[in-house]
């Protein structure tokens, strides 16, 4: 009976831990039965979308498929990659020269897909390194690093790199102000010497090529980010800026104390006619250029010594302020140009500028001050409309292809979905946690391919299994195409994940290069084909011209190395066939692989320490044979009369 | 279906065995028709491979002039794999012509993945030579002169 009275007890309160449990999860683990209908790709079959999200501090850019949300690239960017030998081969080494020296890392944020007439078209995607301010360019035929170029007269390049509708200019803006021309002053100087910059990088409509056309000089605010006009407002670019309080110390509080700071407006149309007139001073600063010869499989550094700059003062109609409440973060633009979203970071209203109001303000002179020969329009004068309660802490907004804007909430953790217009909010929904970036498919775009937002979250807590104190970084995928809202997947980021963008796959599937052809290859080390295969001695560097192909090296047997040698293998992957990559790894390198792409050409240095006998042999998986892909080198003692032998 | 294959089986060993006056070319024919659609080929692949060459070439005498081309194409796209006297990672070539047709060395220097996939032939050289052979990037022009190449071999 006791047994029974027990049960009558347990089975209750059982129950009622059932119900409260799913109640509690109800958010967050609701059926997803329809979900999975909809990320399910059936294996073998493709996604519907490419999307490049940012690796944040890991420096790199990560290529997903949506809706999947499978990961299956990382492209080597501002970061050396041991696993390619990116950064470390002789090759690519160059493509991290900066005028701070070979820089190994970067912190890279906005991804940022090359437009034609103001829509996504798969030829380039550029990205910026924060830290040692940068912008690469990454070729979407090789998913390669392209060209990377360094933005002087910038810290914290952050508020960058958005492109104008055909790539006319890749506007860079500089987050921390500091003296300009650089120099040694104290800090406290901060009003008095520092400055910031808004960049414009030019780039060539055939073959992507970046230079610096001019940069504008601007208050020592700090400039966060940015977004070129579209359709209506093409010919201009959008800034955002906070400390306008010119705070040096603790920002947090010092630079929150303005109820209102800025969107810098600017007329690079204008800029173009000022620099006809000769308005720019060319001022000296270095700053290099680096870019990879695709024939010759070779980085190149290019040293720069002179930019051009704009002073505003100089430049009347250059430039505007648009006063923004509070802080204001990312600055979005929908697809027709005319509205300018600010999310402000503190504020508890979206605001939206509008750009006929703008331009009307300013033909009416219609100003509160100015800073610096800089006009602040008046902001009932520029405002199209407020966002009541768009979540807390607004940062970014990206748009659909109806009329509708979807706003990331940093401190509510949630999206919040309105209409461009009425500025009335339609839809919520929470994300998992902390969202920072969203990014619709060509949502920042004229032509959005409004089917999926992602939310890129800073903060995963309980969602995945946990590893320890370092937890995953994480993306969410939401189904906009109904009037309401729907989570559907999960998954995991490498880095923290920033912006990202996304094109449907149609478009650059076709494109995807297969492989070097070997006729083609330029490389001053080519081997093309085994007959060439040999070691050569010239004073203590010995080069070795190595060849790969399924399942062996040639040579792979070399002796007559010595202590004390430079050894350079000058690996060359004769294959001629799509996926089959050969690797190079011998014992005891003080640096990385290769990983050779077929019909490629890399070099990695070895300096043999000890004398004995070093195997080398492929890394990738190449053949039923890849394990018998293996060589021998002999390392003698300095002043040993070892003969040089290779088969 | 089972049954239907064997009885069409059994009807064309019947009608091969009972056909009059059979020439030991018909008789060849047949053999080979049968074996083409065991492996689900025409009578043309089982001869000459499978890929973009399609009827007999007309073969006149050795073109010494794309010899040398062809010899080159050789050493820069297949030598790693191909050694004319010895086994390397793939056979000796220097018999080549004397084994294949014309035909086959073409098609399986232009679409080796289908021919080790489907053909009789290259599936046993696969299980031989365990490396699958790639497509090495060449035109249909370039596996001409390669061919002529192999001609030139045998004297």
């Amino acid at each position: 009976m006791k047994k029974k009275n027990f049960l009558f007890v347990i089975v209750p309160v059982l129950l009622l831990g059932a119900i409260l449990y799913n109640c509690s999860n109800s958010n967050n683990a609701g059926n997803f039965s329809d979900a999975a209908s909809k990320v399910y790709v059936a294996p073998g079959t493709h996604d519907e979308f490419y999307a490049f999200m940012s690796g944040g501090f890991s420096g790199q850019v990560s290529v997903y498929g949506l809706p999947s949300g499978r990961l299956f690239r990382v492209i080597s960017v501002f970061s050396q990659n041991p696993e390619t030998g990116y950064g470390y081969s002789e090759e690519s080494k160059p493509m991290l020269n900066t005028s701070y020296g070979n820089i190994p890392w970067d912190d890279a944020h906005h991804p940022e897909l090359s437009q034609t007439d103001g829509i996504p078209d798969g030829r380039w995607l550029f990205i910026n390194g924060n830290n040692t301010p940068r912008i690469a360019r990454i070729d979407l035929k090789s998913f390669e690093t392209a060209e990377i170029i360094e933005i002087p007269n910038s810290a914290g390049n952050h508020g960058s790199p958005f492109v104008t509708e055909n790539n006319e200019y890749v506007v860079a803006a500089t987050r921390f102000s500091i003296p300009i021309p650089q120099k040694d002053v104290p800090i406290s100087s901060y009003k008095e010497n520092f400055k910031g910059t808004l960049s414009f990088i030019r780039t060539d409509p055939q073959t992507g090529k970046m230079s610096l056309a001019f940069q504008i000089l601007v208050p020592g605010f700090d400039y966060d980010l940015a977004h070129a006009g579209k359709g209506v407002s093409h010919g201009w670019a959008f800034f955002s800026c906070y400390n306008t309080e010119q705070a040096n110390t603790l920002l947090e509080i010092n630079a929150s104390q303005n109820d209102k700071d800025f969107v810098a407006a600017v007329n690079w149309k204008a800029a173009e006619k000022y620099l006809a007139q000769g308005k720019g001073k060319t001022v000296s600063s270095e700053y290099y250029r680096n870019y990879f010869d695709e024939e010759k499989h070779l980085a190149v550094s290019e040293k720069n010594s002179q930019v051009t700059i704009l002073d505003p003062k100089d430049c009347p109609g250059l430039i505007y302020y648009l006063p923004t409440p509070k802080s204001p973060h990312g600055v979005n633009i929908d697809p027709t140009g005319e509205y300018i979203v600010a999310g402000g970071k503190l504020s508890t209203v979206l605001p939206v500028h509008s750009f006929s109001k703008m331009l009307k303000a300013i033909e009416n002179k219609d100003f509160i001050g100015e800073v610096n020969g800089i006009p602040i329009l008046k902001y009932e004068s520029v405002i199209a409309g407020e966002v009541k309660d768009p979540g807390l802490g607004p940062l970014h907004t990206e748009f659909d292809n109806n009329g509708n804007a979807y706003t990331s909430a940093f401190l509510s953790s949630e999206i919040v979905k309105w209409k461009l217009g009425t500025w009335e909010v339609l839809d919520r929904i929470p994300t998992y946690y902390s969202i920072g970036h969203l990014m619709i498919p060509g949502g920042d775009s004229r032509k959005p391919w409004g089917k999926y937002v992602v939310a890129l979250n800073k903060i995963t807590k309980d969602r995945y299994l946990p590893t320890g104190p370092e937890l995953t970084q994480s993306a969410q995928l939401f189904d906009i195409t109904g009037d309401k809202m729907k989570l559907l997947l999960d998954f995991p980021t490498i880095g923290e994940p920033h912006y990202a963008q996304a094109i449907p796959a149609n478009i650059l599937e076709k494109n995807s290069k297969r492989i070097y052809e070997i006729e083609k290859n330029k490389n001053p080390f080519v081997t093309k084909s085994e007959k060439e295969a040999r070691v050569e001695r010239k004073g203590n560097e010995i080069h070795v011209y190595l060849t790969t192909s399924r399942s062996h090296f040639k040579p792979d047997n070399i002796e007559g190395i010595k202590v004390g040698d430079k050894v350079f293998f000058h690996v060359t992957n004769l294959e001629q066939d799509w996926d089959i990559p050969h690797g190079f790894a011998i014992k005891g390198a003080n640096n990385s692989e290769l990983l050779v792409m077929p019909g490629q050409t890399k070099t990695i240095v070895w300096n043999p320490q000890k004398e004995g006998i070093y195997p080398f042999y492929c890394t990738d998986f190449c053949s039923a044979l890849h394990q018998e892909m293996q060589g021998y080198v002999r390392v003698s003692s300095s002043g040993s009369n070892t003969k040089l032998l290779f088969n | 279906m089972k049954k239907l294959f064997f009885i069409t089986a059994v009807s064309i060993l019947l009608f091969g065995a009972c056909g009059e006056n059979k020439s030991g070319a018909d008789v060849e024919t047949a053999k080979k028709e049968k074996m083409a659609k065991i492996f689900g080929l025409t009578v043309f692949e089982l001869d000459n491979g499978i890929g973009p060459i399609k009827e007999k070439l007309n073969l006149g005498p050795i073109d010494s002039k794309i010899v040398e081309t062809g010899r080159k194409l050789f050493d820069a796209k297949c030598s790693q794999c191909h050694k004319l006297d010895e086994r390397y990672t793939g056979p000796a070539q220097r018999d080549l012509i004397k084994r294949r047709s014309p035909e086959y060395i073409m098609n399986m220097i232009l679409n080796p993945v289908e021919m080790v996939a489907r053909h009789p032939e290259a599936k046993k050289m696969f299980a031989q030579y365990p490396t699958q052979m790639p497509f090495q990037n060449v035109t249909q022009d370039d596996a001409r002169m390669m061919l002529e190449y192999f001609r030139s071999l045998i004297k």
